[in-house]
């Protein structure tokens, strides 16, 4: 046995492991907020009707706001049962930085959710006709667009963590911040629809990525330190 | 070894008014106090090693602690009180419950903040050498730590990495075996009974480096026999330099009682 | 500039000063409240396409701009207590937030009340009243938030944090929401499309921009005072304060 500073990369290494580890044994936690993303997309055609020019006009703001909402359904997953059996505060009581463990959380949390996501779909763009030319940008836009959902997500499960009652504030908290994904995200889809180049929004969508890769994870160590308080 | 402690606690918010009010007043040194510490918060650290210079002869005092002031829910929990604890002590915190002996071990772990005054660990300010005094802190609360989707060995495993020690699995099971979880190594947490999952977090402490070991009830669900072995234990640590700091409802049985420092938290004035 | 702050870092010092300069805020406010609103409602010259319904301009503007601005405020509030640990600034907060949800809600009202001769319609998603709509929404969380912790001192850490996150999102939420509803409806109708404002109606304007600055101090000093006392009611002081109060309420009575 030996006392080693463990480097960065071990550490998140170490975390990432657990939070996989643990979710593979619990697979409702990867399952359930996909089948509700799948639900919500099918209730629209039921409730606005099945004409194919509308549905596939509305199509990227469908699947949108439904990845919004079950990427808020899982949050509740992210530090919940950590905060209830007391592994959050060994962790924050570690002297590995905050950063990275937070940050590690994060990805799995991405792992489990957001990338079953991206991967089905495609899958309900048929469903809804969505323009052939748009599924290229649908991906794109998932694939940088699901990782701000968690970052900035995992900011209000931290501040709400403590709370008994949490799930419905932390839509109210968390909904509003989601705004500028959600807008850039479907006009990048309706430009690629019309053939025009979308790379401008992805751009953005890319910024808002690194912007809260960076800030997010201090947010939410001071978050949960007041929460573990 | 010097402990002063001063502890004022009320019932009541109407008690406190009553009896106490004068006690809690804001006097101008500590009015002073205040100000500086909103405006300069690093100024704090000298003030505080002016005072453990009146106990501390060669070596600095493992945590100590400065006029610690506990408000929750608009209770105040305890006021001004000032503690050291050095190498080799044994400190049980007693008193009712809800008196704040866990509000106390928490601000001394560094996990949550007082109202006012500091901790310091070897005469720094913890908020200042977060990762040095976490290397040497072992906290264990109410909650255990312990994952009911892994394996014993995988928890365990995971709690010692996380603070720093790497160790081969065969070390892993005789850490188990020396926490009587002979067997169960491979069974998942949520298979476990109570006494199993504290067993799990205490299992650390047979490994661990850090010379602070910070106890809530460790004692929980624990059979007579393991509680015997902990005590062994912490006898074991405090005589290599290191301090355990306890709460507890029964006494500690192999320690004689003039071996172990009590800070008493209780009501005033009854 | 420490040093003139240091008295005010006492609880007891702030809530005397922020009674002290209660009254001559409220009697600021009334003046030029009375001056700007009479002068804005009676005298100042109708709007020659919109008529009378401009009117609404002196009250919806500033209540807009002060919706903004207390978010801001509150903003740095917040980061001066978490970085300092300056309790008070905490309170001060708190003292903001639900004042700046009311006029944010004023804001929208009166813009949908403005909305409703010049467009024909109660609402229209313009890129300024969505972005009022959102900044309620950041309003309401940060006081949900505030509500849901039962200890204050944290409760003011958490919004804290809350009100920074949503201080760095503002300008970009502000500007895709204007993106949006520039690529969504080509040319939007400007509310403001005058670049300069005739002489005889920037005068009232200001009157009443500063009367309702002074309006918003008014409440925001009423709220800061009620919530050092929230904060500090085990202190003596404030005990003796209530018992000298229920003291003199009693003879009153008498």
């Amino acid at each position: 046995m030996s006392v080693a500073n463990l480097s960065y990369r071990a550490v998140f290494a170490l975390v990432l492991k657990r939070d996989l580890t643990i979710a593979m044994r619990h697979k409702d936690d990867i399952i359930n907020p996909l089948l509700f993303f799948v639900i919500v997309v099918t209730l629209f055609p039921l409730g606005i009707g099945p004409e194919a020019q509308t549905l596939s006009r509305i199509a990227p703001g469908i699947i949108w706001v439904a990845a919004l909402l079950s990427t808020l359904l899982s949050l509740d997953r992210l530090f919940k049962s950590d905060h209830v059996d007391g592994s959050l505060e060994q962790m924050l009581l570690s002297p590995q930085p905050v950063f990275i463990l937070v940050l590690a959380k994060i990805v799995a949390h991405w792992l489990i959710t957001g990338l079953p996501l991206i991967l089905i779909a495609p899958l309900l763009a048929v469903l809804l006709h969505l323009n052939e030319q748009s599924y290229g940008a649908l991906i794109l836009t998932l694939l940088l667009g699901t990782p701000v959902l968690s970052l900035l997500g995992a900011i209000g499960v931290a501040l709400t963590v403590g709370i008994k009652k949490g799930g419905v504030l932390l839509s109210l908290l968390v909904l509003p911040l989601y705004i500028p994904v959600l807008i850039f995200a479907t006009s990048a889809i309706d430009t690629a629809a019309l053939g025009l180049p979308y790379s401008g929004q992805l751009a953005i969508i890319a910024a808002l990525f690194f912007g809260s890769l960076t800030l997010a994870p201090f947010a939410v160590g001071a978050a949960l330190k007041v929460s573990t308080n | 070894m010097i402990l002063r402690y001063r502890i004022i606690r009320s019932k009541s918010k109407n008690d406190l008014h009553q009896n106490k009010a004068n006690r809690v007043r804001l006097d101008f040194v500590r009015y002073f106090q205040y100000v500086k510490e909103c405006i300069f918060p690093l100024s704090a650290n000298l003030a505080a090693s002016e005072t453990d210079s009146l106990a501390a002869e060669n070596q600095p005092a493992l945590l100590s602690a400065t006029n610690l002031t506990c408000i929750r829910e608009e209770r105040l929990l305890f006021d001004q009180l000032t503690l050291e604890i050095n190498a080799g002590d044994i400190v049980q915190i007693e008193g009712p419950n809800g008196s704040g002996k866990t509000s106390l071990l928490r601000i001394l772990a560094g996990l949550s903040q007082p109202y006012n005054g500091d901790v310091f660990y070897k005469n720094q300010l913890i908020t200042q050498s977060r990762e040095e005094f976490h290397q040497n802190l072992l906290y264990l609360g109410h909650l255990a730590g312990v994952k009911d989707e892994m394996t014993a060995q995988e928890n365990l495993n995971f709690n010692l990495t996380l603070h720093g020690l790497s160790i081969h699995s065969s070390e892993l099971e005789e850490t188990l075996t020396l926490a009587n979880l002979t067997g169960f190594e491979d069974s998942l947490a949520s298979h476990l009974s109570a006494g199993q999952h504290r067993r799990i977090a205490l299992a650390r402490l047979y490994k661990s480096t850090a010379d602070i070991w910070i106890l809530d009830e460790p004692f929980t669900a624990i059979d007579k026999q393991g509680v015997n072995s902990l005590e062994q234990l912490f006898k074991a640590h405090i005589k290599q330099g290191g301090c355990v700091i306890l709460t507890t409802h029964q006494d500690l049985l192999t320690f004689s009682p003039s071996q172990v420092k009590k800070i008493t938290l209780d009501y005033i004035g009854e | 500039m420490w040093k003139w702050l240091h008295p005010y870092a006492n609880p007891e010092v702030s809530y005397h000063f922020a009674g002290k300069i209660l009254p001559w805020l409220s009697a600021l406010a009334a003046l030029f409240l009375s001056i700007g609103l009479i002068w804005a409602l009676a005298f100042a010259p109708a709007d020659y396409q919109q008529g009378d319904s401009f009117r609404i301009f002196y009250i919806h503007v500033p209540a807009a701009s002060l919706s903004m601005g207390i978010y801001l405020g509150m903003a740095i509030a917040a980061f001066t207590s978490l970085v300092w640990q300056f309790k008070l600034a905490d309170a001060s907060a708190a003292a903001m937030a639900p004042v700046g949800a009311t006029f944010t809600a004023i804001a929208l009202i009166t813009g949908a009340a403005w909305g409703k001769p010049m467009w024909g319609t109660w609402w229209i998603w313009d890129a300024r009243l969505t972005s009022e709509l959102i900044l309620l929404f950041l309003y309401l969380g940060v006081i949900a938030l505030h509500n849901a912790f039962e200890d204050k001192n944290l409760a003011g850490k958490a919004a804290g944090i809350l009100t920074l996150v949503g201080v760095i999102n503002l300008p970009i939420i502000k500007y895709s929401v204007e993106w949006w509803n520039t690529l969504h409806q080509g040319s939007t109708v400007s509310k403001l499309g005058k670049p300069s404002m005739s002489v005889d109606m920037l005068w009232p304007f200001v009157f009443c921009f500063l009367g309702f600055i002074f309006l918003v101090s008014v409440f925001i000093c009423i709220r800061f005072r009620s919530e050092i006392l929230a904060r500090n009611s085990i202190r003596p002081w404030v005990r003796t304060l209530v018992s000298e109060h229920i003291a003199q309420e009693k003879t009153n009575a008498v």
